[in-house]
């Protein structure tokens, strides 16, 4: 898997429940070492290894702490970058949620052996869509659930989503869109550069 | 002048198609024959809102860097279809690039803009947004990959110094010269700490040598490192495999420990095949390299309690000893030997590891 993810997932319990948690989960499943490397690959079987230890140690389901990492992601300031990155999809949610068809072909332009699930939007009606993400192993339906929940606060949407489950390796996102212009958002100024 | 008026002289069309040319190439403007603006397309509009294109002659907003030499609307006009490169006359003087197509029938001029390499500071400057770029550009995707890419780059960077920090720390640690495979100075002391400790009776051979500077300066650094693999390789095998210690200590200096051995006889039996060895001719690429070497050897069975650095330092004075008898030679520590002179910094330096 790349380093990228457990990166992410060690951030996510760094910067949400303290260095300490995290020293505590990496001695739980013997990594050997604290840090993950994000511009490193490591085995794919230690990324649900750390996972199970993240939720036994929080005491939360799988699912739940999937959901916060994605919400992590696109939230937190030390996670800039990605919510930038993001942003860059769609200039209001709708077309960002067009976008994420691109998702994995845009991941791979910067990180070129960055492989993530393939995405697929149907759009059923201008406010139901649903996304199907395909070769999915480790829950990242889920992730995508905090993504998008956290995105749509970010384009000021109001949502309703909906994991429909998973099966053979498939997982199905019910999107409900209530209202685009609900809040203010955030701001998205493209000469920023996030850090 | 109206800009309607102005419109019409640059032919009835034009007016017409603005709002298709806003949407197609929201950088556009519409010159006049004269060469004075008649519209700007509305990204152009939001560079300058406070002093408006329209109006205003385009050669005196706009810099022509090149092609270079165009001040008229003649010399701009015959310079339609190739690639121009402008700048603003005022701040922030942010650098374009264009092309100017003639209307149909004389009627002016369409320049059409874009940022090109400047837009990194564009957008900062003007706080330009997704809706100021014609939907076909690819300004977004670019300062995306602009984003991921440095993004992806700077974990790259803070890996390569970790990683740098790590190798560091570990060559620091290794006990091996990485040009010859020998033992460095850190592992020797290390051996002859231990045999010290252990009351292990040893010689500790100096190894120094003659004329390798001269292949350096003449032949370069590779010969050189080539003479220095050759040398270990002789040292290596003119001693006991796994018994004595061969270290490299300096840039052309070494030590042999020979552990549990202070038999006079055998000593210079060694240093001898050693030195022969080495003063046979050494081929590289197509030249041969040409040196020897000298030995001075202390034996710790002459000390009452063997030190370290007392036998190093004698080691030292025996190998003065051969130099000062002409080089090539191997003498044995005797306390009637001339100390050698305190080392200049040019005669050793550091080794590399």
């Amino acid at each position: 898997m790349h380093g990228l993810i457990n990166r992410a997932i060690q951030r996510f319990v760094t910067d949400t429940y303290g260095p300490e948690r995290w020293a505590q989960v990496a001695r739980s499943v013997d990594l050997g070492f604290t840090d993950f490397e994000a511009m490193l690959v490591y085995d794919s079987a230690l990324t649900p290894r750390v996972l199970d230890a993240v939720c036994g140690d929080l005491g939360k389901p799988r699912d739940e702490v999937l959901e916060d990492i994605g919400t992590y992601l696109v939230s937190h300031p030390n996670a800039e970058a990605l919510r930038r990155l993001l942003r860059f999809g769609g200039v209001d949610f709708v077309e960002f949620l067009h976008s994420l068809g691109d998702l994995p072909e845009r991941a791979r332009l910067a990180v070129p052996d960055l492989d993530l699930p393939d995405l697929e939007l149907h759009e059923h009606a201008p406010d139901r869509f649903s996304l199907t993400v395909r070769g999915s192993r480790d829950g990242f339906g889920h992730v995508m659930m905090g993504i998008l929940r956290s995105l749509a606060d970010d384009y000021g949407a109001l949502v309703l989503l909906d994991h429909r489950g998973a099966r053979h390796e498939q997982e199905w996102i019910d999107i409900t869109l209530i209202e685009t212009g609900f809040a203010e958002g955030r701001d998205f100024d493209l000469g920023a550069r996030a850090g | 002048m109206t800009c309607r008026a102005a419109d019409e002289r640059a032919g009835p069309d034009v007016a017409a198609w603005r709002g298709v040319l806003d949407t197609l190439c929201p950088m556009h403007v519409v010159l006049d024959p004269s060469g004075h603006v008649v519209h700007a397309g509305p990204t152009l509009r939001k560079l300058r809102p406070d002093a408006p294109l329209t109006g205003g002659r385009f050669l005196d907003r706009f810099e022509l860097r090149r092609p270079r030499g165009v001040t008229s609307m003649a010399d701009l006009m015959a310079s339609s279809g190739i690639k121009l490169h402008l700048r603003f006359r005022d701040t922030p003087a942010t650098g374009l690039k264009g092309v100017l197509m003639p209307l149909p029938g004389g009627g002016g001029a369409i320049v059409n803009l874009s940022f090109g390499i400047s837009i990194l500071d564009a957008v900062r400057d003007y706080r330009l947004t997704s809706g100021d770029f014609a939907a076909t550009d690819l300004a977004i995707e670019m300062l995306y990959l602009v984003e991921a890419k440095s993004a992806a780059m700077e974990a790259s960077r803070l890996l390569n110094l970790r990683l740098q920090g790590a190798k560091i720390a570990a060559e620091e640690q290794a006990f091996t010269d990485t040009l010859t495979g020998l033992k460095n100075r850190r592992a020797l002391d290390h051996v002859l700490g231990r045999v010290i400790a252990a009351g292990v009776p040893f010689a500790l051979m100096h190894v120094d040598l003659d004329f390798f500077k001269s292949v350096n300066d003449r032949l370069g650094h590779a010969a050189g490192d080539h003479v220095l693999q050759e040398v270990a390789r002789i040292m290596m095998a003119a001693t006991r495999r796994g018994v004595d210690t061969v270290a490299r200590t300096g840039g052309d200096e070494f030590v042999i420990l020979f552990e549990g051995l202070t038999d006079r006889a055998a000593l210079a039996r060694v240093a001898s095949r050693i030195i022969e060895e080495m003063e046979k001719p050494i081929p590289f690429e197509g030249h041969v390299c040409r040196i020897s070497a000298s030995c001075g050897t202390a034996l710790s069975s002459d000390y009452d309690t063997p030190e370290a650095e007392r036998i190093m330092a004698d080691a030292d004075t025996a190998l003065y000893a051969s130099k000062r008898r002409g080089r090539a030679c191997h003498t044995f520590f005797s306390p009637g030997l001339i100390d050698p002179p305190p080392p200049r910094a040019s005669d050793n330096p550091p080794l590399q590891t």
